[in-house]
């Protein structure tokens, strides 16, 4: 019998004494505790990292340098017959446009008493976006009775001049830029200082209007973006909440647990995990080559994305209905309902809180997603916005992270702002939506 | 089982290993535990007993301090370990629960060899020097628990697979391989059927040679075949305290008599 | 007759017929409804599915006939120039067809009727030849009659369809049965989009892979070394560059996301307070939430710079701000919720009682984890970052964005380098022929992705539904 000497060697130790080896313990422990730590501000640091970035690049996207001149619509030049008539009138080029602003600018200029001598009008003219003569006529186009009038016109200013009044463009960098020189930065400065050029709040600008050329950025806005994106979230949302529905109610309620249904089960599983740009092959094989559908299109784009959400919903609908007890179908059961009457009538209605939260957050998922979307033609300039549904289904349009993504493939640091911008816009639309998906989880959640 | 036959049955002592003083437990703001006083004695079974919810396994979680794993737990008063106040800041509940082992109610060996699971203890608390030393500790533990024979075989099988009963014992050996100056048991039996629960008494009659045992048990004739020393909990009161026979055939306070006889439980 | 009116008119047929059923139900029962055997309404909805369904059945059938048939019939107007695609002039064909029923008076001279059309918007390729032209008047033709047989069989088939329907209404008739049937099929078909979606991948994916094989020896694909697409012809489309880019970036992302994300699920679920918990862990699940859009702007834009000026120059690794490491951390920041938020779930699953049991041993609490907890929630945590693993594979944007596209075999992290999505991207994006090599590479690499995270996704879900199962 060995009982008597096993651990002999251990003296009994008081409680209050630690010795060496506990210290040890106690400091693995406080280590240990210290990594998790580390770990988890790691994780937030890098969170806040990320967004303080995209914020400190985009918020000035926001923001848009203009130069504010008085232009005098002539009339001998813009509607020589003076018929008004809007074919007539259409035959005046963006040329005619420009030599007016220009002629406007070099007078008020002069009346300012600016120095001028440094730069040539062409240069003068070099603040301002090529945009600016468009969008008078459009301007003219769209309300001839303006014509005669002198009217107060706001035109964007180049990337340039906007860039140097936020900090990107120096005097420095320009002296290397054959876009723009330190002379006309000197001007642009004497200009705000007089009162022509302003920095201001540019939100709607920057929401409604269309994407620009490459050469434009100042008038880059994410119109379309925003239309092709709602018309393919009406599309997904229109697609995926019946059929997924009614997928989880079969699997859920209905089907009988076989080889079959598992089957189904594993798949559904399955294709949550498949990467999305996978299902842009998908589309591309399938909607585009072998149906046919145009490229470029919010409704294949709605498509490939309905395809990409309904695992989300349906795994998120089938959680729902399994959370309401058994009790209520068997209560309705009871009274005589069919199996049909006792889920549509009693367990979708208490499960629709739940139903609703899985697919707003699906919605949010299929917004954000430009993988797929790359693949099936929506990276291609769009500059004219799709018509109204559902025509306008079938007509090309880019989507919110693509536009992102397009404006980052292009050369001019102007449209990383942009870019950035956009992410803003795209992650306040991820936030309204994931706050409606908390509160109508908060507000009807029920426990059984 | 031969080598388990040499506890020496008629051990009983009457120097205090443990002794509580005016014990208080609140669970927020649930007064679970009120002003309890009870000292047990070294080398001596001591059993609580009492109708659910009275408070005999609060109480025992307070000898070890696990009502520290609990957030909203809180302990008043007293309660000493050969004289010195585990509840001390100074004290680390480690080094407490290495002297005051615990075994609970449902067995729970961890998810690992037999072996391993009974060299945990020891490795964590660093009490061997080497493998050989190692080995030696777990053979005595598994002895002790009365497992030996049954396990010895199949030291590197998951614990996780033996027979309830055998996996309270393993769930001993464990506590054992430490050894602990007391041993707290909850309800060690109630997961397990008759013929594994008279292993496990028979088991603590012996252990009760070498440590201080306090077991909660739910059923009086339990309580009555293996200790020494009862204390009857009620609502959060100790009721009553003393030698077993004594509580069983000449309870002092009403409410012990009525609960010995069934009257409330 | 378009197809929308027609679809209109059947609807309004139908709905008609649920009006008329439920009143025949209720009529017959001599307006007490207890009489039926189920809810009037139910008779109104046979009616309306005995009106809709074959006839739209109908429509959706002919709809995908009548193409072939006015196809086949055009295609023996057209002569065949020498190396002309009978696809492309079947679409000139198509087109003109389409402008004829838009122009108000049609010239019948064809350089007229080309600046017609162009004027209606139809812009042509090629000279509008004369028996494109003849196609075209042949089509329209066709196809207006065609549409026209279709049209009336349609109504026929409706209303066919709804008299036969009210006809068989009688009060013992089980109409909930038959609607609830009908649901049922409904219900059903819904479940097998999901299969459909599997098989559809799988089929598009296989099919075209074959087609690139038929191109392009496998073997270069599966064994070759070298990735050099030329699109004139004579590329080299070997596999492997593709491949090693996105594992090194994929190690890379989970060497940052797999113990960042495990420690926080232990501090979380171990150590944290309820506060605490409540509001960490919503905060580090918006990092999954994020589309990955921004992460890929946020590696081309700051992370890229960051890690070339202030690592790579300086320690002469290389002058590229994309690189293996900027989308590999960029990509372990998005997948550390990934990781935490799974083995939080499996670490809480890990019952109380074995911690019990190792506190009551006297284990402080990182003892307790080290050497029970996480011992035990090892196969789940295993599965969780398999699944992140799978993630990091997929994953599109950022790579495109931060891990370049030079195709290379490199050890040093501050290369630029290529992983298997960015290529599927770069090959079918862009104006590119359809049936070259070049484009159809990527349905193989699709294919390879495919399998790759298939295989894992599977490992890893079948790993944490063991574990689960062990535990409940």
């Amino acid at each position: 019998m060995t009982d008597a000497t096993l651990h002999s060697a251990q003296p009994s130790r008081s409680l209050l004494a630690s010795d060496a080896r506990t210290r040890r313990r106690k400091a693995a422990e406080k280590r240990f505790r210290a990594y998790g730590l580390i770990a988890i501000s790691l994780g937030l640091a890098a969170l806040v990292f990320l967004l303080a970035s995209v914020l400190g690049n985009g918020l000035g996207a926001f923001r848009q340098t203009f130069v504010e001149i008085p232009v005098t619509l002539d009339e001998a030049t813009l509607d020589k017959a003076g018929t008004r008539d809007p074919k007539a009138m259409a035959k005046v080029t963006t040329v005619g446009y420009g030599k007016l602003i220009a002629a406007a600018l070099e007078a008020e200029l002069a009346a300012k008493g600016l120095d001028t001598a440094a730069v040539d009008s062409k240069a003068i003219m070099g603040l301002m976006s090529k945009e600016a003569a468009a969008d008078l006529r459009n301007m003219v186009l769209a309300d001839p009775s303006l014509i005669g009038q002198t009217i107060t016109f706001d035109a964007a200013a180049t990337s340039r001049v906007d860039g140097f009044f936020k900090g990107r463009v120096t005097l420095e960098s320009a002296e290397r830029d054959s876009n723009i020189s330190p002379e006309q930065l000197h001007l642009a400065q004497a200009m705000k200082d007089a009162g022509l050029i302003e920095t201001k709040l540019n939100l709607w600008g920057f929401l409604s209007s269309p994407d620009a050329s490459e050469l434009r950025p100042e008038v880059a806005g994410l119109g379309v973006a925003i239309l092709g994106s709602a018309y393919m979230m009406l599309i997904v949302l229109c697609l995926s909440l019946p059929i997924g529905v009614a997928a989880s109610i079969y699997l859920e309620e209905m089907a009988p647990k076989n080889k079959w249904t598992d089957m189904i089960e594993v798949n559904i599983a399955n294709l949550a995990a498949v990467p999305s740009i996978v299902y842009g092959i998908l589309a591309l094989a399938l909607f585009i080559n072998f149906m046919g559908l145009p490229q470029s299109a919010p409704m294949v784009g709605g498509l490939v994305l309905t395809l990409m959400t309904l695992p989300t919903i349906i795994i998120a609908t089938r959680a729902a209905l399994k959370a309401v007890p058994p009790s209520i179908r068997d209560a309705a059961l009871g009274v005589g309902a069919s199996r049909m009457q006792s889920i549509f009538h009693h367990v979708l209605p208490l499960a629709m809180p739940g139903i609703l939260t899985g697919t707003i957050l699906g919605l949010a998922r299929a917004l954000g997603e430009s993988a797929p979307l790359l693949l099936i033609g929506m990276v291609a300039f769009v500059k004219d916005f799709p018509a109204a549904p559902p025509e306008g289904l079938m007509e090309p349009a880019t989507a919110l992270p693509v536009q992102v993504y397009q404006w980052t493939q292009r050369s001019d640091p102007a449209f990383v702002e942009r870019a950035s911008g956009a992410i803003i816009v795209l992650l306040v639309f991820l936030l309204v939506m994931n706050a409606v998906a908390i509160v109508l989880r908060r507000r009807f959640e029920r426990r059984w | 089982m031969n080598d388990m036959r040499i506890a020496e049955r008629a051990v009983t002592s009457e120097t205090s290993k443990m002794s509580a003083q005016g014990v208080q437990v609140y669970y927020g703001s649930n007064h679970a535990l009120k002003d309890v006083d009870v000292e047990i004695l070294d080398k001596t079974v001591t059993a609580f007993i009492g109708p659910s919810g009275c408070g005999k396994s609060t109480f025992l979680r307070c000898l070890n301090r696990m009502n520290d794993t609990v957030a909203s737990a809180r302990v008043l008063g007293t309660i000493l370990l050969e004289g010195e106040d585990i509840y001390d800041k100074r004290v680390d509940p480690v080094t407490l629960r290495a002297k005051v082992g615990m075994v609970f109610q449902k067995p729970n060996p961890f998810p690992k060899s037999i072996y391993e699971n009974v060299a945990y203890g020891p490795r964590i608390h660093g009490l061997t020097r080497n493998k050989a030393e190692l080995d030696e500790v777990v053979e005595q533990s598994l002895r002790k628990a009365a497992l030996w024979n049954e396990v010895k075989d199949r030291l590197d099988a998951p614990g996780t697979g033996l027979s309830g009963g055998q996996q309270q014992r393993l769930c001993i050996a464990r506590a054992i391989a430490t050894s602990p100056e007391v041993l707290l048991m909850d309800e060690p039996c109630s997961a397990l059927d008759p013929i594994a629960t008279a292993q496990v008494e028979e088991l603590i009659d012996e252990l009760r040679s070498q440590f201080s045992v306090v077991i909660v048990t739910h059923s009086m004739q339990q309580a009555a075949r293996v200790s020494q020393r009862t204390a009857f909990f009620h609502l959060g009161n100790l009721v009553e305290y003393g030698e077993t026979g004594q509580i069983f055939t000449n309870p002092r306070d009403p409410r012990t008599e009525s609960y010995i006889t069934g009257r409330i439980g | 007759m378009s197809l929308g009116l027609l679809s209109l008119i059947v609807l309004g047929l139908a709905v008609l017929g649920f009006l008329a059923g439920r009143q025949r139900a209720l009529r017959l029962a001599q307006g007490d409804a207890r009489r039926l055997h189920s809810l009037p309404s139910y008779y109104g909805w046979q009616v309306f599915l005995f009106t809709a369904i074959p006839a739209l059945a109908l429509m959706l059938g002919w709809a995908f006939v009548q193409p072939m048939i006015v196809d086949a019939r055009v295609a023996s107007h057209l002569v065949l120039p020498e190396g002309g695609s009978l696809e492309l002039m079947m679409n000139d064909v198509r087109r003109v067809a389409e402008g004829l029923t838009l122009l108000p008076a049609p010239s019948d001279d064809l350089a007229t009727l080309k600046t017609q059309l162009s004027d209606a918007g139809v812009a042509l390729g090629a000279e509008l030849r004369p028996d494109v032209l003849t196609a075209a008047r042949e089509y329209h033709a066709e196809s207006t009659s065609l549409r026209n047989i279709l049209s009336g069989l349609v109504i026929l088939a409706a209303l066919v369809g709804l008299g036969v329907a009210l006809a068989r209404i009688n009060p013992a008739q089980r109409a909930r049965n038959l609607v609830e049937q009908f649901v049922l099929v409904l219900l059903i078909g819904c479940a097998l989009v999901a299969v459909a979606t599997t098989f559809g991948i799988i089929a598009s994916l296989v099919s075209e892979s074959l087609h690139f094989f038929q191109l392009y020896p496998a073997r270069d694909f599966l064994f070759s070394t070298e990735w050099n697409p030329k699109f004139g012809g004579g590329s080299s489309l070997g596999l492997w560059p593709l491949v090693w880019g996105t594992l090194y970036v994929s190690l890379i992302s989970l060497a940052v996301a797999a113990p960042l994300g495990l420690l926080a699920a232990i501090y979380l679920s171990e150590y944290a307070g309820p506060k605490t918990r409540a509001t960490v862990k919503p905060l580090l699940e918006i990092l999954a939430g994020i589309p990955s859009i921004v992460y890929g702007l946020f590696a081309l834009v700051t992370v890229g710079p960051l890690l070339r000026d202030y690592f790579a120059m300086p320690m002469g690794w290389g002058d590229s701000s994309s690189s293996v490491m900027t989308a590999g951390l960029v990509m372990g920041i998005m997948l550390i919720p990934y990781v935490s938020s799974l083995s939080d779930d499996i670490i809480n699953a890990v019952p109380q009682a074995m911690r019990d049991g190792s506190y009551g041993l006297g284990a402080n609490q990182s003892e307790t984890i080290k050497r029970v907890v996480l011992p035990a929630a090892l196969p789940g945590i295993v599965g969780a970052i398999l699944l992140a693993a799978s993630r990091a594979i997929g994953e599109t944007m950022i790579v495109v964005m931060g891990a370049g596209a030079a195709a290379k075999l490199s050890l040093n992290p501050f290369d630029a380098m290529t992983t298997v999505t960015v290529k599927i991207v770069s090959q079918l994006t862009g104006d590119t022929e359809f049936a070259s090599p070049e484009t159809l590479v990527a349905f193989a690499l699709g294919l390879t992705l495919f399998c790759f995270t298939l295989a894992l996704n599977v490992v890893a879900l079948v790993i944490v539904r063991k574990y689960r199962e062990q535990y409940e």
